[in-house]
């Protein structure tokens, strides 16, 4: 394949520029004659807004304009509502409350936005701000996830007289328990997933220019495409056609999920641009990501699970409740469904599964897709069953696995939610991982440990998430006369490295040098019509296969004028490495390029140019199934309650690798964010939902310290449903920390009768558990 | 009130008219624009900001602009030689994938550098306990350390 082509650990073509201060990042934007936005937060965790005094505000130096939810209201702008339908088995629909740009009569948690001020500078704009005068008249709030769903909480929407959306099945709930009770043992589990700030590292930002000849706004904010904020400003804000709005994302700090959406702040500074008919830059600093920007995970599980007398599972049964937060964002309520609820039974082969979520709204910021987006949760959760299980039969953790896992022979396995798992050897994954961790001599380390006074465990956890998102996307090559290269993507890059990954394909699909192609991307004026973005680890599928798609359709419009140069029949021309021949004859692909552009070199019929693309359409229920064994070592400071991770071993199946160098990567960081969500990271909302972990001062980041060296290790099993094997790997990483990482401090702290300890597992928390367990064995 | 400042930003003289409130990062982006040392956070946590001030590692979020008069300021965009050729810590970043988005690494790098200049053949420990404030949410911090440890051991070679 060559040095750069395709599957070679090629050395990114991004970097240089990034090393050197050259990105080019929202916030380095600036158009001439831009006001400052500084927006008005609520204090308040739930509350009727009374009044809102903008006099002394308004006099303040600099100010340019003060808006309301009430003046966007009044010039036609719509309102925020969830993508999500759900029914209960009897057929009633989900509650969808739908949100304002700005709040008006009521605001609902901690940071939403209330006003905007502009003025010439940022520093105006925030002293104004401070001048801006809301007079709240607070009621009962609730940011607890179990008192939200209880009939004791206060509710916040009260039209709907529940903070329950709904009460989704995915059956009838006395089915499973017909299986249930067959079963000789019963594992249980009540676990909390914790609620988690995604905090890329860039801030969120927006610059917006309205044009009010051109009737055209252009606004550069980061996301992870693009083409979904047009439309969503174009509509519902500023009621224009889509055409109209232009929306770059040129470098983004970080995506994670949570960036591609159509967030209030976004509307509201493109409509203040054609309101004051002025540019509008936001700056928004790290304090508000952490009130504003959606947040992550929040679930809490019931489960239970039974056995037969083998150690087979007979039936699954799992009940949760997930915290959307104040307002259903774009996908919250199905994260625990879709988004991984149905994939809870993993890799194991579990025949009778019962499914209960309620999604419920409480006073917290509004809670949506995050790294894994319900995969992370689904496979923690199993795999904490799993361990549970191995302690009620008296099997191994290992064994228990082994005895439940889908076979490759039962590949495409259908589950019992309908998903259909197209490849993937899960029993190899643990052996791999297993052997990689040297598992096997663990008590001798263990013992080692032991005379250095410390507590040492060892942890397992499998995994499987489908991938693929959103199941349309359009990839575009145009080859210049220079015999260059150009990708217009419909995916986008912010940290994945698509530049080289791209370039790679393209040198193998077209034999055009890997230093000959350059990448677009991020700009709806320039990327293709049916550009989608990267999210859902789905861009090697749907941007890698658009483009080979891309580059067949190039080499069949090649090949016609390559036979022309040649003078042979297009049937006869074949093509390798770059070169079409027909018999001794040979023509380059940079000729032909030449050649497209030269209407008389060009066979009769053939349009000028070399400009091909592809629009990739998959069966939406169909994805791929990256999935992986971790094995995670840890050494526990009993007295401190500090655990240290001493070795980790990720084996990840993630079909064909396009470039092992850049796949390495998305481990290692899948993995520092779950060991992130299961050793550090906890939002923290007080009794009165006030958000008390506000900023990096308060809220547990995953540092260097934190985190080993992680091995990771590839057990290719090529996908079956893609032309290019590939399956996500982007999410992985995060599905599978988190179950490995705390089955290994349990296994550290079984000795001392430690159960249980929910994520995060702090020094604090950590310290407390072994205390109390060493207070019930003296009593 | 505005003040005047003049330092050497990057080997060359330069002068302002400031408030004093301005930060060195406002005075460096906004002002010289020199836009490759980022804003991460507003509590001094993240390093994205991290500049050296007459050779030491500084989070220029946490010094006044007035602060650093008369004083040599390096940024990232003065690291490389003139000739494009990479830093040692630059060139061990691009090695071992010691970035992914890009945003955390000029204060990365430049912190790094600092590493190296204090500990030559620096070992992973003591990496991953000098790099306590500065976050990176994309890499799990591996390449990062990795590449400094590898630079630290080519620039202890190379003196």
């Amino acid at each position: 394949m060559g040095q750069f082509g395709i599957g070679q650990p090629v050395r990114r073509k991004e970097d240089v520029r990034l090393l050197t201060g050259k990105g080019l990042y929202t916030d380095d934007v600036n158009f001439d004659g831009q006001t400052w936005g500084v927006f008005v937060r609520s204090p308040q965790a739930h509350a009727k807004i009374v009044s809102i005094d903008l006099e002394a505000a308004r006099a303040a130096e600099g100010v340019v304009g003060i808006y309301t939810g009430a003046d966007l209201k009044a010039d036609g702008v719509g309102t925020l509502i969830t993508d999500v339908e759900l029914k209960d088995l009897s057929g009633k629909a989900m509650f969808r409350p739908k949100r304002e740009f700005m709040a008006i009569d009521r605001v609902r948690f901690v940071g939403e936005p209330v006003a905007i001020v502009l003025a010439e500078t940022q520093a105006q704009a925030k002293a104004a701000a401070e001048l801006v005068a809301v007079e709240y008249d607070a009621l009962p709030a609730v940011g607890s996830t179990a008192f939200a769903a209880s009939p004791d909480s206060p509710v916040i929407w009260e039209e709907h007289g529940s903070n329950v959306g709904v009460h989704w099945e995915n059956r009838p709930e006395a089915e499973i328990d017909a299986y249930m009770a067959k079963a000789k043992y019963r594992a249980i589990v009540d676990l909390v997933n914790n609620r988690v700030v995604p905090n890329p590292m860039e801030p969120r930002c927006a610059v917006a220019k309205w044009d009010a000849e051109a009737g055209e706004l252009t606004m550069y904010a980061p996301t992870q495409g693009g083409r979904r904020v047009q439309g969503g400003i174009a509509k519902t804000v500023l009621n224009v056609p889509a055409d109209k709005v232009r929306v770059i994302s040129p470098d983004v700090g970080g995506g994670f999920g949570i960036r591609g959406k159509v967030y209030p702040e976004l509307g509201v500074i493109a409509w203040a641009s054609r309101k004051a008919n002025r540019p509008v830059k936001w700056r928004g600093d790290r304090s508000e990501t952490f009130v504003s920007d959606y947040h992550g995970r929040d679930q809490i599980n019931h489960a239970e699970m039974g056995l037969d007398e083998n150690g087979r599972v007979v039936a699954l049964k799992v009940n949760t409740i997930v915290n959307c937060g104040a307002y259903f964002a774009e996908n919250g309520p199905r994260l625990p469904i879709n988004g991984g609820g149905r994939i809870i039974p993993g890799v194991y082969d579990i025949e009778n599964f019962y499914l209960s979520v309620r999604p419920v709204l409480s006073n917290t910021v509004p809670t949506d897709t995050y790294r894994g987006a319900g995969r992370p949760e689904a496979n923690f959760l199993m795999e904490r069953l799993m361990d549970k299980a191995a302690e009620v039969t008296g099997l191994s953790r290992e064994e228990v696995r082994r005895r439940n896992v889908i076979r490759p022979d039962q590949m495409p396995y259908r589950t019992q939610m309908g998903m259909v798992i197209d490849s993937g050897d899960f029993a190899a994954n643990m052996t791999m991982a297993m052997k990689g961790a040297d598992w096997e001599n663990f008590p001798n380390r263990r013992a080692e440990s032991e005379k250095r006074g410390k507590l040492r465990g060892i942890g397992l956890s499998n995994f499987v998430e489908p991938s693929g998102g959103r199941p349309t996307e359009e990839m575009r090559i145009r080859v210049d006369a220079n015999g260059k290269a150009k990708v217009f993507a419909g995916t986008h890059s912010h940290g994945q490295g698509h530049e080289t990954v791209w370039a790679q394909l393209l040198e193998s699909f077209l034999g055009i040098p890997f230093a000959d192609v350059s990448l677009e991307q991020g700009d709806t004026s320039t990327m293709p019509k049916g550009a989608a973005g990267t999210f859902g680890s789905r861009s090697s599928w749907m941007g890698g296969v658009g483009l080979q798609r891309s580059a067949k359709r190039i080499v069949e419009k090649g090949t016609k004028i390559a036979a022309n140069l040649m003078q042979a029949e297009p049937e006869a021309v074949s093509f390798e490495g770059g070169v079409f021949r027909a018999g001794v004859s040979s023509v380059t692909i940079q000729e032909v390029a030449k050649a497209a552009y030269e209407p008389k070199s060009l066979p009769e019929g053939v349009e000028p140019g070399l400009d091909e693309s592809y629009f990739l359409e998959r069966d939406p229920e169909e994805f791929n199934y990256p999935n992986g064994s971790h094995v995670c070592e840890v050494e526990v400071d009993a007295d401190l309650g500090h655990i240290q991770i001493v070795n980790y071993v990720a084996v990840d199946d993630c079909g064909f690798v396009l470039n092992p160098f850049i796949v390495h990567g998305q481990v290692y960081g899948g993995v520092a964010q779950g060991v992130g969500q299961a050793m550090t990271e906890q939002t923290v909302y007080d009794d009165d939902a006030q958000l008390v972990t506000g900023s990096f001062m308060d809220y547990g980041m995953p540092r260097a310290q934190h985190l080993s060296m992680i091995d990771a290790l590839f057990n290719e099993v090529p996908c079956k449903t893609n032309d290019l094997g590939v399956k996500g790997a982007g999410e992985a990483g995060a599905c599978g920390a988190p179950g490995c990482f705390v089955s290994a401090v349990m296994d550290a702290l079984a000795p001392l009768g430690v159960k249980h300890i929910d994520m995060p597992l702090t020094p604090d928390r950590v310290w407390r558990a072994i205390s109390e367990a060493k207070a019930a064995k003296a009593a | 009130m505005l003040i005047d400042v003049n330092m050497t930003i990057n080997g060359k003289a330069v002068s302002g008219q400031v408030e004093a409130r301005t930060l060195l990062v406002e005075f460096i982006r906004d002002h010289q624009r020199l836009t490759g040392t980022h804003v991460g956070c507003d509590t001094t946590q993240c390093g994205c900001c991290t500049v050296h001030v007459d050779g030491k590692a500084v989070k220029s979020c946490t010094i006044l602009a007035v602060q650093a008069r008369g004083k040599d300021v390096l940024t990232i965009e003065g690291l490389a030689n003139a000739d494009g050729t990479l830093h040692p810590v630059q060139e061990a970043f691009r090695e071992h994938h010691g970035l992914q988005c890009g945003f955390c690494t000029p204060g990365m790098v430049m912190m790094g550098v600092d590493i190296c200049r204090r500990h030559p053949n620096a070992d992973e420990q003591t990496v991953r306990h000098e790099l306590e404030g500065n976050i990176c949410r994309c890499t799990g911090y591996q390449g990062i350390v990795e590449a400094i440890m590898d630079a630290s051991a080519k620039m202890a070679g190379a003196r």
